[in-house]
């Protein structure tokens, strides 16, 4: 075949075709794009990535909605080219522990739509008689399960998109650089030539951050190992006849699997030590003796998986010839999930990597609508490549946690869990004061925050009698929490809490067109007096939630914007791809300021004994923010909470926030000031006002009316999402954002349970609620709240249900428990009329 | 009979070779390593010999620590024992190899009927070590053998020769250099595996004898024909594919 060059030109270019590539290749066209380049260093259809070696198994059970979702999608793509096998997969349980986790897979399977059923070992042995049923205390049944084939599949819409005209592929081409200009992607070179263009995207696979660093930027993941045999021929596959043969068994407990392929039988490891690889070691396609992506089994690091797979599977597995024995390349990212999205300081750069081969497609469909009309149809916020700006994208701290996380795949991950690596990472000036007092810190967006003190234990003799009937006996329930949270919470509430630091991600935008950019951009009124703040949705075009934030005036031309620390990234993107050529800058204040909260009836009591300006109501009213002297600290103080309370967010420069806490701490002795953790500040204090969370209640797929986030009606300003955020407000909703209370904790086993989140909201006959959408009501939080001595949960319910005093039913990990409606829509079911905030 | 296979430790490399610097060694940075496809059949036949007989299977080897990782692989297609010649990892020569080996042999505590070396090794292609051994330890040897036979005491060794084979006769015991084609090396299994790692390795540190041997000056890595290759496709299908590239070559 001749050398082909590529073209001079194309609109978009694809660099990786593997699953991703291609699919992505074939949704952009179907989606309008028709200047398309596809390319990639080595052969069609397999280049030599991790899609060459996959496993290509697919378990639809998630506990993570973004993925059952995405992998939902991508089963859908795959049987309509009938490229999907069901054989059914069975998770096999070696403990006790297990069936409680497959009780909540039970929960996630029925929230998000999915069918399994936890089964007898005897029932496992009925489908798999090869099985040693000793060793198996339970199954969890997945009747969707099945195999797919990723490279007939990425062929197939790699010359879907060819044949619409749209699409130019090109094997065997190396990308050599990408070039930048004014911070935007302008042309790939490949050793075939160069292609000027407008938008790149990288769909490498593991060699995604080695093109990311090529455009200047950086895409956190790394290459890992998963080691994978391959053992045969074994007879009662054989005599099967068929590719799959018997059920996939996930053997979790020992984080592997056995998969039957043909006569042989693959058996996959995440169980081995983590063994990461330099993407630039990785050989290349000529280099390597199989491929890139399979480099030879690390024979000692699979002795365990041996053991581990021979006493399961005996009969087969044992004098079987191992055919097949590789050390298999695929990506891994800080917290095990995908990058995706425009990356925040390249513009026309996109990522689009770290999918598993049961995602991919679902990825390809939903970041080719992010690309070609500004969002997907299914909110990909959890694997928005930009999370981890500020401070998780060095190469320690993405190996560290590929380390750490890589133990973690198969493994009882609870909602709470606690990084252990890379930490401390972030630390507010608060940090040493607060490990003093006995913080327990929890990581969030790489900062530290006590998520409640050791220091208040002295306060559960105090609020013994509020706290009793909400402390939690099941261990799971408790783990990574602690009651003093409810009397640290208490506290506040009857005399002062300081918090700090909330980890809140901070950007002030500038410039002489600022009022006009941030009316585009929020759904309230920004057109406000300097000193006033807005809390606002953030909208994409369709109406969902991109963020909701708060923006205070700082001047004519200024404004600050406060929003979560994890969302810093992908926001900071979100408004800088919109100030096409207005006057605005953004400038980062994430790590420049410390911010202490200072809430409770006593809070301006005590702020005003420090501070050298009037904090009086009149002076100083609700939702406004000035410039003030705290002792010998220059801060900016903003009177909000959404904690519910009287008092401040006091802004301090970073170095001094540590005086800033000693002035307040010591001043405070005289009201018994203490310190509060996260535990109020995120849950506790927050669900009894019924704050909504970005990514909990706040997501694409619901809209601002259906949260009951609507009392900023429709301004006359243009801004994003304005028509359908009109046209929601009209509508009936579909469903609304509920807050409900658990009436009995008593499970069937006579212990008291908590739900955590995440669970199906059932009716009162024990249905699933689904509203006329399709969409399942589940818990989005779930949080105890001690003013009120309740557990509340947060559901969107369908409009039939959303109704106050109804009563329904939560299920919770083999139980359902009685649960009430307590409130309809935004209204806080503590201080409804906000008196204290306003006091 | 008491067979032994020879074996050594050489890198997995793929279609381009990748030296180091000083172009004195292969990089082997993102390589395994294996046994020689020639000597895995040597292990096959020495195996199946002693299977077939009643007697015992050695492997053994010269190398570095790390090739015990071979010797074990020897071990779970079936070896009884394994002795490793153990050095720091440098290349020896011919000479010296085959004098340590020897010498290695002598040491054993079994005496072999057979010995198997491959034809020649898969980095070095020496082809000299087997007639070396044999030399010294004053044993018949045919080399390039494709096929063996046991009659009695003597063994009937085949080599493939252009238009037909050659025959040898040679009296037990005696060495053989073998190929590839000889059998169907068997793949270990995953409890031979997990046995293999868990069986003694005798072990010796052979001294490197001094003598004049062959030395290499420098690796070259060969010209290569770098002009790619796309597959069109699979099956009636690629044959429009097909045509619209014999049409661009102008050859239809």
């Amino acid at each position: 075949m001749s050398e082909k060059s590529v073209p001079q030109q194309a609109h978009t270019v694809i660099i990786g075709a593997g699953i991703v590539g291609t699919s992505l290749a074939y949704h952009l066209a179907d989606q309008g794009r028709d200047d398309i380049v596809l390319v990639d260093k080595g052969p069609f259809p397999d280049p030599g990535g991790s899609t060459g070696h996959a496993s290509n198994f697919v378990f639809p059970i998630e506990n993570n909605k973004e993925m059952a979702l995405t992998t939902q999608e991508a089963m859908r793509q795959y049987k309509s080219e009938d490229l999907y096998t069901t054989s059914g997969g069975i998770e096999v349980a070696r403990t006790e522990d297990r069936l409680d986790e497959f009780e909540r897979q039970l929960d996630s399977a029925a929230a998000w739509g999915n069918e399994a059923e936890i089964i007898s070992p005897a029932e496992v042995k009925e489908k798999v008689p090869y099985i040693n049923e000793d060793l198996v205390t339970g199954g969890f049944w997945e009747p969707n399960a099945g195999v797919v084939d990723p490279l007939r599949f990425g062929e197939i819409k790699r010359k879907a998109a060819e044949s619409m005209g749209a699409l130019q592929s090109f094997a065997n081409t190396e990308v050599t650089n990408i070039q930048t200009e004014n911070g935007e992607v302008t042309t790939v070179v490949t050793d075939r030539g160069s292609i000027d263009c407008e938008e790149v995207v990288i769909a490498a696979g593991l060699w995604s951050p080695k093109f990311a660093k090529m455009a200047g930027t950086e895409i956190p993941l790394t290459p890992a190992v998963h080691q994978l045999i391959s053992v045969g021929p074994i007879d009662e596959l054989e005599e099967t006849g068929e590719e799959v043969g018997y059920p996939i068994v996930r053997d979790v407990d020992t984080q592997m699997y056995e998969r039957p392929s043909g006569n042989d039988m693959e058996v996959g490891s995440y169980e081995h030590r983590p063994i990461l690889w330099d993407v630039e070691d990785v050989p290349s396609n000529e280099e390597a003796a199989l491929s890139p992506t399979q480099p030879p089994l690390t024979e000692d690091a699979f002795e365990p998986s041996m053991e581990h797979a021979l006493e399961l599977m005996p009969d087969v597995l044992g004098d079987a010839e191992i055919r097949h024995a590789i050390d298999g390349l695929l990506s891994v990212t800080p917290d095990g999930m995908p990058v995706v999205g425009p990356l925040r300081d390249v513009d026309g750069l996109w990522s689009c990597a770290a999918i598993w081969i049961k995602e991919a497609p679902a990825f390809a469909k939903y970041t080719a609508q992010w690309m070609t009309r500004g969002y997907p149809d299914v909110d990909l916020h959890q694997s928005d490549v930009n999370r981890f700006d500020g401070y998780g994208t060095s190469k320690a701290f993405v190996e560290n946690r590929a380390n750490e996380g890589f133990q973690k795949i198969y493994d009882i991950v609870h909602p709470a869990e606690q990084w252990q690596s890379s930490r401390p990472l972030r630390q507010s000036g608060f940090y040493d004061r607060q490990a003093d007092l006995g913080a327990e810190f929890f990581e969030s967006a790489g900062w530290e925050r006590p998520q409640w003190f050791e220091s208040n234990a002295d306060l559960l003799e105090t609020y013994a009698d509020e706290i009793e009937s909400l402390e939690r006996p099941y261990e799971w329930d408790n783990r990574w929490w602690s009651e003093i949270i409810l009397a640290e919470h208490l506290h506040m509430r009857d005399n002062v809490g300081m918090i700090g630091d909330m980890g809140f991600g901070i950007f002030d935008l500038v410039g002489d067109d600022v009022e006009a950019f941030t009316q585009k951009m929020a759904v309230g009124r920004t057109d406000v007096p300097v000193g006033k703040s807005v809390y606002t949705p953030i909208l994409d075009p369709s109406g969902g939630f991109r963020s909701d934030l708060t923006m205070v005036r700082l001047a004519d031309d200024a404004y600050r914007v406060i929003t979560g620390g994890g969302e810093v990234g992908p926001d900071k993107r979100w408004f800088r791809n919109h100030m096409d050529d207005m006057d605005v800058r953004l400038i980062d204040k994430t790590s420049a300021l410390g911010t202490l909260g200072v809430w409770g009836p006593n809070a301006r009591d005590l702020v005003d004994s420090v501070a050298e300006e009037d904090m009086s109501d009149e002076a100083f009213p609700a939702y406004t923010a000035q410039e003030v002297t705290i002792g010998e600290v220059d801060a900016w103080a903003f009177r909000v909470s959404y904690v519910g309370e009287l008092g401040w967010e006091l802004y301090a420069p970073m170095e001094q926030a540590g005086r800033l806490w000693d002035v307040i701490y010591e001043a405070g002795e005289e009201y018994d000031v203490r310190p509060v953790g996260m535990g109020v500040y995120g849950t506790t204090g927050r669900m009894e006002k019924g704050y909504r969370l970005y990514g909990h209640e706040l997501e694409l797929e619901y809209n601002a009316a259906e949260a009951g986030l609507t009392f900023h009606g429709v301004k006359d300003a243009d801004f994003i999402g304005k028509e359908a955020y009109a046209e929601a407000i009209e509508e009936e909703n579909a469903a609304t954002l509920c807050t409900l209370s658990v009436t009995d904790h008593e499970s069937s086993d006579g212990v008291r349970r908590f739900p955590l989140g995440h669970q199906p909201i059932l009716s009162p006959e024990g249905e699933i609620l689904e509203d006329e959408e399709g969409r399942r009501s589940y818990v989005t939080s779930a949080g105890t709240a001690p003013s009120l001595g309740k557990h509340l949960l947060m559901a969107y319910l369908p409009q039939e249900y959303a109704e106050e005093g109804q009563d329904l039913q939560v299920s919770y990990m083999g139980d359902t428990y009685p649960v009430t409606v307590e409130r309809v829509g935004s209204k806080p079911l503590f201080d409804p009329e906000n008196e204290r905030i306003f006091s | 009979m008491n067979t032994l296979a020879c074996i050594k430790r050489v890198p997995e490399t793929g279609a381009k070779i990748v030296l180091t610097d000083d172009n004195q060694a292969i990089d082997t940075t993102s390589l395994g390593f294996t046994i020689s496809p020639h000597e895995e059949c040597g292990v096959e036949e020495a195996v199946q010999l002693a299977e077939e007989t009643g007697g015992t299977a050695t492997v053994l080897t010269l190398g570095s620590p790390e090739a015990d990782e071979q010797l074990r692989t020897g071990i779970a297609m079936g070896a009884d024992e394994a002795i490793h010649l153990e050095t720091d990892g440098e290349q020896w020569g011919p000479r010296a190899t085959a004098s340590a080996i020897a010498e290695g042999i002598e040491a054993a505590d079994e005496s072999f009927d057979l010995l198997f070396f491959g034809n020649e090794s898969a980095d070095q292609e020496n082809y000299q070590v087997g007639v070396r051994v044999a030399h010294t330890l004053g044993l018949p040897i045919v080399t390039g053998i494709k096929n063996v036979e046991i009659d009695g005491d003597t063994v009937v060794a085949e080599r493939e020769i252009s238009g037909g084979t050659e025959v040898f006769e040679l009296p037990i015991p005696a060495v053989l250099t073998v190929k590839e084609g000889l059998n169907s090396p068997r793949y270990p299994s995953m409890r031979s595996k997990m046995q293999a790692r868990r069986a003694e390795v005798a072990t010796a540190t052979p001294e490197r004898s001094e003598a004049n041997d062959v030395e290499m000056i420098e690796l070259e890595t060969p010209e290569r024909d770098d002009s790619p290759a796309e597959v069109l496709g699979e099956g009636p299908e690629a044959a429009e594919d097909v045509v619209a590239v014999l049409e661009e070559l102008e050859v239809i």
